[in-house]
């Protein structure tokens, strides 16, 4: 089981508006395994993300989730294998803390099922992982924004994926939450043999919780181990800012 | 802070604002980091609890059911002729002649039939179209269906068709607004809610000063009975068991996809990531929704407000799962519309009221309140 790949692409192509992402990117999620893509505004990384999730077609390539095409899967078995966390939270009408914990037990549920006491039980074990137990009645709406952000990730976890694709999954987080949930997410990839894909803004969060990256720069996406990704040398390049790094118990700190 | 403290703290942090973070001291960082505050409960936003839960969202269906009964009861016995409970079983069920007979199957039970049914319809039109939306002001007119009807009424009525024309002109109406408005807002191929909203608007101005220019043009002696259908009026329902099926197929078609609708209404991208078919589901709704709209237009007119406040009346109380709230939906603009009719007979009889008027004056207030209840 440890190293399956999960999720694996074989020269992929993607293009959106008549702009490539990436034109032959080759790389395999195994199991396991933290990966964070990076790269500046607008250089496709969410259009990336949302194509290895299944949720739009590549222009070139295959794409392969635990061993089968991935347009070989329904969405709804897509569903219990891969979850993703979209880059910004809805909340258009009222749903309770708890209703929207449930949203992510969707797949798991058949047609006219409702939701059992097992599924209620998921739902508030995984609010209380992201520290919102006590909420659960309360309308998403009157949240705040970084209270939302972690609604949206009890959802995620609820929904019991093994691969986990997140958006900018940091983003409204203050830092003891950033970390505490990247903690928690990194840590059920390792331990449970799950694998997890973070869009990132933050090299430090990047480097501090991934052991592989995806740059993406300019119509080029580069994947790999975090040791040969992470580096001064690369990120200067990524971003077009001169960045050094210094060793800080056992890891590499970036500093602009 | 020296330079070394200074990078540590800015690894720490993840601070991309450095400027604010040479304020702070490491140990202040670690300390914030230690602390979780807890999101605590508040009264204030705290929702029925047990909504979830259908067997505790039984209750508020049997209320419903009783007050639809009670309200199919009230109609049928009232009038010129009053009827008590008695008169209106054996109406209902003997096979003899009566004068009581004719009147409850033949003028009120086809009425309040239609009335329950039109209700319905506008009602979880309303509900669908506000989660596809995802617009809380969407209504069953929203996509321009009622001005479509509207001119097709009024064209009929203008060059003085036989009676039975009229409902055909306005389902034809309806039908061609639809359809307008859905190929208009297909565009190149992208689609939003926000582009169908606007082109549902647009084209329901247009269809509104079409209205007004028939009203203009038409002889005195039309006026009245054309005010009447632009405010909505039941006392002439083309059919009684064509809405009634519809509304059927339409609770039929819709509640299976009630729970992908809870999904959908995190958003297209969850939904889709989540396994809704994010882009055939809308379209079979909106065509429902839209069907749903040009029957009960065809049957009562443009009755307003039922379509809009009722799926909202039904969210404040019952909470937001669509599987509750369609079907709640459906009873209480049934129940509402068929106490509006009956008031709407009865108020100032022997002169009937248009129904729009009735539900308009009972919805606004009830709607107000619940409002405001909620903000408290």
């Amino acid at each position: 089981m440890s190293g399956q790949v999960l999720l694996a692409a074989c020269g992929l192509a993607v293009t959106i508006g008549g702009k490539w992402v990436c034109s032959d990117l080759d790389l395999s999620i195994r199991r396991g395994e933290c990966w964070a893509m990076l790269g500046r505004n607008g250089a496709g990384k969410t259009t990336l993300l949302h194509t290895l999730a299944g949720l739009r077609a590549p222009a070139a390539g295959t794409l392969e989730l635990a061993g089968r095409t991935l347009s070989e899967w329904s969405g709804r078995q897509l569903a219990r294998i891969r979850a993703l966390l979209p880059q910004d939270d809805y909340d258009s009408f009222p749903a309770t803390v708890l209703e929207t914990a449930l949203v992510g037990r969707h797949p798991h549920l058949s047609r006219w099922q409702w939701e059992m006491p097992r599924d209620h039980a998921i739902a508030r074990a995984a609010l209380a992982s992201v520290d919102v137990a006590g909420a659960e009645t309360r309308d998403v709406r009157t949240l705040s924004g970084g209270e939302r952000r972690r609604v949206a990730l009890a959802a995620m976890l609820a929904q019991q994926p093994e691969l986990f694709l997140l958006d900018e999954p940091a983003s409204h987080l203050d830092l003891a939450h950033q970390l505490a949930l990247l903690d928690r997410l990194t840590g059920i990839a390792r331990q449970e043999q799950k694998a997890l894909l973070m869009v990132l803004h933050d090299v430090n969060l990047a480097a501090r919780y991934c052991d592989h990256a995806i740059l993406l720069d300019h119509g080029t996406a580069v994947a790999g181990p975090g040791a040969e990704l992470l580096t001064s040398e690369r990120l200067t390049a990524l971003y077009g800012v001169a960045l050094r790094s210094f060793r800080d118990h056992g890891r590499n700190v970036f500093v602009a | 802070m020296t330079p070394c403290a200074d990078e540590k703290f800015r690894f720490a942090t993840g601070a991309r604002n450095y400027r604010a973070a040479e304020q702070c001291t490491a140990e202040a960082i670690i300390e914030v980091a230690s602390t979780f505050p807890p999101i605590r409960s508040s009264q204030h936003h705290d929702f029925p609890a047990a909504k979830l839960n259908r067997l505790a969202a039984a209750p508020a269906f049997t209320v419903l059911v009783g007050v639809v009964l009670a309200a199919f009861v009230v109609a049928l016995s009232v009038g010129s002729v009053a009827l008590d409970m008695h008169a209106i079983v054996q109406a209902l069920g003997s096979g003899d002649d009566s004068t009581a007979r004719m009147i409850v199957r033949d003028l009120r039970l086809p009425r309040a039939v239609a009335a329950f049914a039109t209700g319905g319809s506008l009602a979880l039109a309303g509900a669908l179209l506000q989660v596809l939306l995802r617009n809380p002001l969407a209504d069953p007119y929203v996509l321009g269906v009622s001005g479509g009807a509207a001119v097709g009424t009024l064209l009929t009525m203008l060059i003085g068709a036989a009676a039975w024309v009229t409902p055909l002109g306005a389902f034809g109406g309806a039908f061609a607004s639809t359809v307008i408005v859905f190929s208009l807002s297909r565009g190149d191929g992208a689609w939003s809610p926000p582009r169908l909203l606007l082109t549902g608007v647009i084209v329901a101005a247009g269809w509104g000063a079409l209205v007004a220019l028939l009203l203009t043009l038409a002889p005195d002696a039309q006026l009245r009975g054309m005010l009447f259908w632009l405010i909505g009026d039941l006392s002439e329902p083309p059919s009684t068991w064509i809405p009634l099926l519809t509304l059927a197929l339409g609770v039929g078609i819709a509640l299976p996809f009630a729970r992908d609708l809870n999904v959908l209404s995190r958003g297209p991208i969850a939904a889709a990531s989540l396994g809704v078919a994010v882009t055939r589901l809308p379209w079979l709704l909106f065509g429902l929704s839209a069907l749903l709209t040009a029957v009960a237009v065809t049957t009562g007119g443009a009755i307003g407000f039922v379509g809009l406040i009722v799926p909202h009346a039904v969210r404040l109380t019952l909470g937001n799962d669509q599987r509750i709230t369609l079907p709640a939906s459906a009873l209480a603009g049934g129940a509402l519309l068929l106490i509006a009719d009956t008031l709407s007979r009865e108020v100032v009889a022997p002169t009937q009221l248009p129904v729009g008027v009735i539900t308009a004056l009972l919805g606004v207030p009830t709607f107000l309140y619940l409002l405001a209840r909620e903000r408290r």
